[in-house]
């Protein structure tokens, strides 16, 4: 039985600050971490355990030197176990370790209003306005990401990765795009596209996240016991407003690696070029293209996705027949048989359809050429947090998005951390013992409690550190050296 | 055909005949929501497309 696919999203936030187009964008960024006024502590990051330069495929590159030192200056965990900085330009959210694909995408969601308040309150800091958009792209040609990640088994070889998820990748973009107008990055010309991120892809696997992006990226950075597990780091996807269409992303995504760990899959199909394919399904507003498979053979993406959806419906009857992953099946079967027959039919479930249909609407009603500016303003003000400008947050307020979660339970997954892995510990600790933590990473917290050295509580194994094994000993501690005597330390 | 299997053929034909109406006013009602919502975004999109398109650059990251 393949590992519990523990999964979370990070995401960076395009910034503006009215009124300023000269802005300096790091510092804009670490004024909107600085101001943010929910429960957090700020820390230093501590980098000892990072190694974003390792390579899943064996080469060893140090990059240390090449950290960012803006991105050290800024830096916070929230309450949820989240963990909120500057990544070089941009503020970015990086979601609590979630224990399924449901709750990765609440905690996701979260992430919108932590970077709504942290945004009122930098405007109200420093008399600008200050905007925020969740997507990848500034038109321009310059990306930013939206990165998920999976725990995998270190015994899964990483080729056996690269082998099943390449086609897998390419092909969902059909339900993972947040869509775009227009072009980038010397591709053909296109009124409008599935995706933010497809025409930046150039290497089918590779280690690099800012240049000649991957499908496929090797980081090797498990961020847990590395003798144990892999961390596969996802960077082809949109970020998505949509909640359902998170929810899709990253459970087709986890469930395809269980039932690769599993061995569940038959033979991978593999298009003759994914790096082409990749641009090419994300320009075609069809669906209906046909991708070239090695050996000859044709088939859409459509088709493909159909396959996998076969393939890993089988595997949750068989191994996984929990709630969420039926949800899950019943949402993948219901966007592809729409995506088949009547694509516009989705615009409540995906931002590229919702975009799509209020962009033609306009092109109808006013005669614009897509290559309009009100196009592409419109299309960047999508993505806007804010809820009175941001037009995803206008749709869903008016009932025309279709929704997983209500408001309530989002506002409560700001403050509260997921309770079935680590992020319980982390964040319970940022709530109440807040004063002596001092240092913090993914796999470890540091407290200060007063002694002659830094104490340093190790959390290697992502699935504990949850509420059940940790709830009643953190109800008990009295303040945070009573805390790690109660954990042997 | 029997008198009954007749009146149940009736009843089909005009069910459907009342589905496609109700097809209609859906396409209807559409084009009406699609209309109010660009009203209602027509009220909070930028003011200055160009100049909010031009000044939006997002460099650095990931």
């Amino acid at each position: 039985m393949a590992l519990q696919k523990v999964l979370g999203t990070e995401t960076e936030y395009g910034i503006v600050v009215r009124g300023d187009p000269g802005f300096n964008p790091a510092v804009a960024s670490s004024l909107v971490v600085n101001s943010y006024p929910g429960t957090r502590v700020k820390v230093q990051w501590s980098y000892e355990e990072e190694s974003p330069g390792r390579d899943a495929r064996g080469f060893g590159h140090d990059t240390y030197g090449l950290i960012d030192p803006e991105g050290a200056v800024v830096n916070s965990v929230l309450a949820n176990g989240a963990r909120l900085y500057v990544d070089h330009a941009h503020p970015e959210y990086s979601g609590p370790e979630c224990s399924d694909p449901l709750e990765a995408a609440l905690y996701d969601k979260a992430g919108e209003l932590v970077m709504q308040a942290a945004g009122d309150a930098a405007s109200e800091a420093s008399g600008r306005k200050v905007s925020l958009y969740k997507n990848n792209s500034d038109g321009k040609g310059n990306s930013y990401g939206a990165h998920e990640n999976y725990l995998l088994s270190r015994e899964t070889p990483f080729g056996e990765i690269i082998r099943y998820a390449t086609t897998f990748m390419v092909t969902r973009q059909l339900f993972t795009g947040a869509g775009k107008v227009g072009k980038e990055n010397n591709r053909p010309d296109i009124d409008f596209q599935l995706t933010q991120r497809a025409d930046f892809f150039e290497e089918e696997v590779g280690l690099e996240t800012t240049l000649k992006r991957p499908i496929i990226n090797t980081r090797d950075e498990p961020h847990g016991d590395p003798s144990r597990y892999r961390r596969l780091h996802v960077i082809i996807g949109d970020a998505n407003l949509s909640e359902v269409q998170t929810f899709l992303k990253l459970g087709t995504t986890a469930l395809m690696l269980a039932a690769l760990e599993d061995g569940a899959l038959p033979d991978p199909l593999d298009l003759a070029d994914p790096v082409e394919a990749c641009w090419q399904v994300s320009h075609d507003l069809t669906l209906r293209r046909p991708l070239e498979l090695d050996g000859g053979a044709t088939a859409t993406a459509l088709d493909l996705q159909q396959r996998y959806l076969e393939w890993l419906a089988k595997y949750v009857e068989k191994e996984l027949d929990q709630p969420v992953w039926n949800q899950l099946l019943e949402e993948w079967e219901r966007t592809l048989s729409r995506l088949e027959s009547d694509p516009m039919s989705l615009a409540d479930t995906l931002d590229w359809v919702a975009k799509k249909r209020l962009l033609q609407g306009f092109v109808d009603r006013d005669g614009l050429e897509w290559s309009n500016a009100k196009l592409r303003a419109f299309d960047l003000q999508y993505h806007d947090v804010d809820p009175a400008k941001g037009l995803y947050n206008r749709l869903a307020a008016r009932g025309s998005m279709r929704r997983l979660f209500t408001d309530d339970e989002i506002e409560t997954a700001v403050s509260n951390p997921p309770e079935g892995t680590r992020a319980y510990f982390r964040g319970r600790c940022v709530s109440d013992f807040s004063d002596s933590l001092v240092a913090a990473n993914w796999d470890s917290l540091v407290f200060d409690v007063g002694e002659s050295h830094l104490k340093r509580v190790p959390m290697m194994e992502p699935l504990r550190g949850d509420a059940e094994r940790t709830g009643a000993l953190l109800d008990e501690a009295s303040d945070a050296a009573d805390l790690l005597r109660r954990l042997g330390g | 055909m029997s008198d009954r299997e007749r009146s149940k053929s009736r009843d089909r034909s005009s069910e459907q005949n009342e589905e496609q109406v109700d097809a209609k006013v859906e396409t209807e009602a559409d084009v009406e929501a699609i209309d109010d919502l660009l009203d209602e975004i027509d009220e909070v999109l930028e003011e200055n497309a160009e100049e909010f398109v031009k000044n939006y650059v997002q460099k650095g990251g990931e």
